[in-house]
This record gives structure tokens, sequence and C-alpha cells, in this order.
């Protein structure tokens, strides 16, 4: 309870505002990270996601795929593109891991969410005279966006426990403190921001809640508030 | 008009499930496709608006194969009534009667107008127009989707078991309304059904189909139940037994008309009254 209470007191020093990394400085980075991963991996994962659900075409790719990207360690992928890309590029080779990290939840949110629309309003809309851009655009796209946003909502959660990593290729966002606090065996620096990286993540997780709720078409949440 | 010629589908899976199929459907009439369940009856209809494209045959409307013409601007002109309704569950009950017409570009303004005609076109209370369908009755939403296929004035309408989801009440309604708004509009209308009462009642001319869509008679409701081509037609039908088969008894007050089960079904007069057909 000490370290717990020694740790609180870390995070509202004075001493946080200023010094080499401040504080504030290190959960921009952090946030500024994960934002950026996200949103690659959003404008790469989204549309073909789409197109996946859409057409019903490479699911299983897609599917095996993401499988085998979960199974990599995000350590060790952010060392190996370190390595590869060289060090002069360390915050092109942190974020393009993250980026991949993020790309199978998203995808998966984004095909799944078109893959659910009843078949049989898809069937409607392309009856009418809908063209498929129409179908994707004006059907699959606004009835898949809950699913979608669930998997931007993992995809955020994974990356911004993950971002803890870019402390170690360079001395940016809340993983510094991590790395310095294992270093100099200052074990109330390592869970204080321990603690601010679990804040964020659940300060992110409820606001994604909330968009998660919003972004239900009104007719969808309309007739299920009258079958409940 | 519409016409088959020589049609077959074979779905890739390698079903058959329409082999060699000939229809002439006349203009401004109700044409009802009848038959048991995997005849093949939808897979007829979703070939009228190329929802299904033929493996072999042609299909005509009014002489020019619909094969040359664009799939997207075809089904903007036909009218299609899907059995569930296949409604736009995100989408007011307004914006999906204007579905095509927005589509072809015609004002919010002028759309919304014409979706509130037809919601009493269709017998709605302009009231739900700003519902959601998953706010109506399945009653409801049918009807809604009568006026969404009618929202383009379409020549032709295809209704595919429009009320099969309906109680029979609602049904028996809906059946009077479609009579009554096939008088008022004068579409060439293809009705499909497993219904053979359905059938007889809507049906200008009634195609009864066996499995593979084969043809098994085609006629008037008159010529059918007067006349059956085969065994197959009359025990479809029901004409040895149940409500067709009537026979006379002569009671205190003149002759009723008596089904196999033993109910009386109507009185015998000498001839026909002012409402029916000459
Ligand atoms: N997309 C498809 N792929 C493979 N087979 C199909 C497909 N659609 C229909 N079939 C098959 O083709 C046959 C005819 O089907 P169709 O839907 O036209 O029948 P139907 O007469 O409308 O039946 P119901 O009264 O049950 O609606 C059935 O054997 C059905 O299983
Ligand atoms: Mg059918």
């Amino acid at each position: 309870m000490d370290l717990f209470a020694e740790a609180i007191a870390w995070i509202f020093s004075p001493e946080r505002q200023t010094g080499s990394l401040p504080l504030s400085e290190a959960i921009w980075t952090h946030l500024a990270f994960t934002f950026v991963s996200v949103v690659v991996a959003a404008a790469i994962a989204v549309p073909l996601g789409w197109l996946i659900g859409h057409t019903g075409r490479g699911r299983e790719v897609a599917v095996a795929l993401s499988g085998a990207a979960r199974a990599v360690p995000s350590f060790g992928l952010v060392l190996l593109l370190v390595l590869v890309l060289g060090v002069t590029h360390k915050v092109g080779a942190a974020t393009t891991a993250f980026v991949l990290l993020a790309i199978p939840p998203v995808l998966a949110g984004a095909y799944s969410g078109v893959e659910a629309v009843d078949r049989r309003v898809v069937d409607g809309a392309r009856s009418v005279g809908m063209t498929p851009t129409q179908v994707l655009r004006k059907v699959e796209v606004p009835l898949g966006l809950p699913l979608l946003i669930g998997g931007l909502r993992s995809a955020t959660l994974q990356v911004v426990a993950t971002v803890t990593l870019a402390g170690y290729v360079g001395s940016w966002g809340l993983g510094f403190y991590i790395v310095q606090g294992i270093q100099i065996r200052d074990f109330a620096q390592i869970l204080g921001a321990a603690l601010v990286i679990v804040v964020l993540a659940v300060v992110l997780d409820a606001l994604f809640a909330v968009l998660e709720r919003l972004v239900v078409p009104a007719g969808v949440s309309a007739g299920r508030a009258r079958d409940t | 008009m519409i016409e088959f010629r020589s049609v077959t589908k074979t779905y890739p899976d390698g079903t058959h499930a329409v082999a060699d199929f000939d229809l002439v459907i006349p203009p401004h009439k109700t044409t009802v496709l009848v038959g048991s369940s995997g005849c093949g009856k939808t897979t007829l209809l979703r070939m009228i608006n190329r929802m299904v494209d033929p493996t072999s045959g042609v299909i005509e409307i009014d002489g020019e194969p619909i094969q040359d013409r664009d799939a997207v601007k075809l089904r903007r002109s036909i009218g299609y009534v899907l059995q569930n309704g296949g409604l736009l569950p995100h989408h007011r009950v307004v914006d999906n009667v204007t579905t095509v017409l927005r589509l072809e570009g015609t004002s919010r303004r002028t759309a919304r107008d014409r979706a509130l005609e037809l919601l009493d076109t269709v017998g709605l209370d302009r009231a739900i127009a700003e519902r959601y369908p998953g706010q109506l009755s399945g009653g409801q939403q049918q009807r809604v989707g009568v006026a969404r296929a009618l929202a383009a004035d379409p020549n032709i309408l295809l209704m595919d078991e429009p009320f099969g989801a309906v109680d029979p009440i609602v049904r028996a309604e809906l059946q009077t309304e479609t009579l009554r708004l096939q008088q008022e509009l004068n579409k060439t209308v293809v009705f499909v059904t497993h219904d053979v009462d359905e059938a007889f009642l809507l049906g200008d001319q009634v195609v009864i189909l066996e499995k593979g869509a084969q043809v098994a008679q085609i006629g008037s409701p008159s010529e059918i139940i007067e006349n059956p081509a085969d065994e197959f037609v009359a025990s479809f039908i029901g004409a040895e037994r149940g409500a067709r088969a009537l026979h006379t008894k002569q009671t205190g007050r003149g002759t009723v008309l008596v089904d196999a089960g033993g109910r009386t079904q109507g009185v015998l007069v000498d001839s026909p009254g002012p409402e029916a057909p000459a």
C-alpha cells in the first residue's frame, strides 16, 4: 500500500511538471502515437474490410493474416522494425509496429460489421435499384458502424498499452518512465507511470463505449427498444 | 408484355431451379405464379428484374431482351415487393418509400409529397411516415413495401408472397386492397404465392407450377377450376375435396351449396347477381 501511495505521490509531484520529460508531454506523446497509429491502421483496414464484407471475398485470407499478426510479439516487432528501418527512423519504425498491431481488430470490425447486416435488407436495397457502391454507402456501412467502432475500440486499447514499448527505443511516452524506473530501480515511478497508462486506457474505453452507442442507427435502436 | 422463352436457371451449386420455361405475361393484368415450396417461383420472378440472370434463354419486356438493359436501371423501373418487406431498418418510412425517387434525383420535397400520397393509396395513416420500419406491425410493413414498389410509378409490379407473413385477417384485408389497387392503377402484376385461394382470388391468369418450374396449367381461375389439366392440378387445387367440391342440398328456404365436409358454403340462385362478372 505504501508503494501505491508513493506512486500516486510520484504522479502528482510538482517535479512531474518539469524535468527532461514532463508528465503532460509524455501523456500527449503517448496519445499521439496511439492516435496516429490507429488512424493510419483505419485508413488501410477500413476500406479493405468493407470491400471484404461487401464482396464476401478474401475473408479467409484476412482471418489467417489477422491470426498470424496476433501471434507476433509486439516487442520483437518494434525491435525488428527499428533494426530494419534503421535507428534514424525510430519513430517511423515504432509507429509501423503499432499500425500493424492495430490493423487486425480494425479489419475484423469493418468486415464483420458489413457481414452482419441482414442479407434480406441488402437484397431489398439491390432490388430497388441501388448500385453496389450505393448499397455499401447507404446500407452496409451505416448498419455495420457499431461493430466497426468496436474494432477501433479494441485496436486503440491494444495500442495504448503497447505504445509503452516506445519508451525502449526513444525517450517517448509514458513507457520512458517505466524503462528509466527499471534502470534506477524506482518502483514508485514504474507503478505511477503504469497507473497513468491504465487511466488513459479506461478513459479511451469509456469514450468508445459512448461512441458505439451513438452510432447505432436510429431505426435499429428504435426497433430494438420496441422488442424488449 | 413480359415474355419468357426457353428460360433455364441452374444455380452454381447445380440446383436446376427452372428448366426450359416459356410464358407470356399479358400487360395490365395480374398473372399469379402458384406452386409448392421450392418449385422455382421466386427464381422466375427475380429473373424479371435481373436479380437473377438466366443460365440460358431469353426474357423480353415489350419485345426488348432485358439482358441488353442495365440491371440497375431496369430494377428502378420495376416495382418489387419482397416477401419480408426488405425495408431499410435505419430509414424512416417516408425515406423507404422515396428510395427509388431519390436515387433517380427527384427533389426531397417532391418525393416526400409523393410518399405521403402513396401512404394514402396503400391505406396507411400519414402519421407513420416518420416512424422506422421496426416500429410497425408486419401488415403495415408490407403496405410500406407496396408503397415503395409503386413510388416511381412502374408499369410492372413484382410481388413475392407479399402476404405470407401476416395473420389470415390482415391477409384477407391486404388481398382486397390489392384487388382495389389493381383496378385503380392497371399495372402489369406478377404475383407469386403458394396459396391456391390467393391465386384464384387475385389472378386474371394463373400459372400452376410443378418442380423445376414445369408449367402444369395456365388459364383463368374459372378455366382451371372447371377443367383441371390433369391429376396433379386437380389435387393441387383441391378440386375433388375441400372447399372447391360443392354439391347441392335442398332446404326449406331453397337450394344451398355444401362442401365435402358438410359445411354450407352458399346459396344457389338462378342468375348471376349484379356484382358477378358477366
Ligand atoms: N441462390 C441459390 N443458390 C442455390 N440454389 C438456390 C438458390 N436460390 C434458390 N435455389 C434453389 O432453387 C429452387 C427454387 O427456388 P425458389 O426460391 O425459386 O423456389 P420458390 O418456388 O420461390 O419456393 P418458396 O415457395 O419456398 O419461396 C430450390 O430448390 C432452391 O433451393
Ligand atoms: Mg420463394
